[in-house]
């Protein structure tokens, strides 16, 4: 389950580049601060290696894996 | 479903956004620091309130203020000397000193040196963005020769410092080398570095897209971050010469040092306890 905090993002990308299966992406929506904040565009392809989450400068991606 | 970012609790949520440009590889930096200061607290070998953050000035010494633990914000090149000084008045106290390479290695070089010599008892986090990000991008001594900046329109004719081989000469205990493109051997350095005496001198190569990238042709976040994780290698037990780096070479990641000599603290209790003992 990967959640963007989407008033944290500052749209710069690097989340959409780190992630190996390309779950995220810019989209259109801009933010409050006037940034097109990231997406889960394809949420189902989260394989929850959580490298979004390590490399996010702004804390606004975290990814929970469920257990068992 | 969790509301909040698992950092929250660690965080002074009323200040994110950070003051830090969008892609700033800072943010990576705090983010790894808090994991591994959570660990150590969960393991029950920290506690929280003897955990302090101080920072000089810079973009990088910014990042004092935005843990939510206690902090200082002090004159430029001047964090270790303060930190030290609450050391040595509170010895159960974790000092974190947060600094950029002007900070630490240009008008902070004095104070390092000697707390470097002393073996000093804190955890000196060095931010090596190569540049003066904060104040426009001019030329830092840790800039590797060749590199345009704002006050090198030329290209930077100068040998740049290596931090890494200076804290290994002159006895810290820990010495390592990071980087943001590898953010969780960065947790790994730093959850180590935690636990050590004396000094812990961690060196961290950053991106500082919007002055150091734009000058080198990288102004996009992710490219300067790709190109800098192209440039990096990661060793099991790197000597300390393979520490030497340039632009072309590239630089070496890695454990340089991990010793457990006496610390700073260790030399002076047993220093006045031998004095203040015998003097009667
Ligand atoms: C005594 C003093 N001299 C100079 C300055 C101007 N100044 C502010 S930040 C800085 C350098 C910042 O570079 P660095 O420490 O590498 O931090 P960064 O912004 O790159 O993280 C300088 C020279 C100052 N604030 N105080
Ligand atoms: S100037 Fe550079 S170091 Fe400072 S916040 Fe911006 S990107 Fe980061
Ligand atoms: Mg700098």
């Amino acid at each position: 389950m990967i959640s963007v905090l989407t008033e944290r993002c500052k749209e710069c990308g690097i989340c959409v580049t780190v992630c190996p299966t390309k779950v995220l992406e810019i989209g259109s929506a801009r933010n409050r601060r006037g940034y097109r904040h990231a997406v889960p565009a394809r949420p189902e392809k989260c394989i929850g290696c959580r490298l979004c989450e390590y490399n996010c400068p702004d804390f606004a991606i975290f990814v929970e894996v469920s257990a068992g | 479903m969790a509301v909040g970012h698992p950092l929250d609790p660690y965080l002074r949520v009323d200040r994110i956004p950070t003051m830090w440009c969008p892609g700033c590889g800072l943010g990576v930096v705090l983010g790894t620091l808090l994991r591994a200061v959570d660990r150590r607290i969960r393991e029950g070998q920290l506690k929280r309130e003897n955990v302090a953050f101080v920072g000089g000035i810079g973009c990088t010494a910014r990042m004092s203020l935005y843990p939510l633990f206690d902090s200082a914000h002090v004159a430029h090149g001047r964090a270790i000397p303060f930190a030290l000084g609450v050391k040595i008045v509170k010895p159960e106290m974790k000092m974190i000193v947060v600094g950029g390479d002007g900070d630490i290695a240009a008008i902070g070089g004095n104070h390092v040196l000697h707390a470097l010599r002393r073996n000093a008892d804190l955890l000196v986090v060095m931010v090596n963005n190569m540049v003066y990000g904060m104040t426009g991008g001019q030329l830092a001594p840790t800039t590797p020769r060749g590199l345009y900046t704002t006050t090198t329109p030329y290209g930077n004719p100068e040998k740049e410092i290596n931090m890494v081989r200076l804290a290994a000469a002159l006895g810290a205990n820990y010495v390592a080398r990071g980087s943001t493109t590898h953010p969780q051997l960065l947790e790994q350095m730093f959850y180590k570095a935690l636990a050590k005496r004396g000094m812990a001198f961690v060196e961290v190569l950053s991106t500082c897209p919007e002055i150091f990238g734009r000058h080198i042709g990288f102004r996009n976040p992710a490219d300067l971050y790709l190109e800098l994780r192209k440039r990096v290698v990661v060793k099991a037990r790197p000597s300390v010469e393979e520490s030497d780096y340039s632009w072309e070479k590239g630089f070496v990641l890695g454990e340089y040092v991990d010793r457990d000599e006496p610390g700073y603290i260790d030399v002076y209790s047993e220093y006045l306890s031998r004095v203040l003992g015998s003097g009667g």
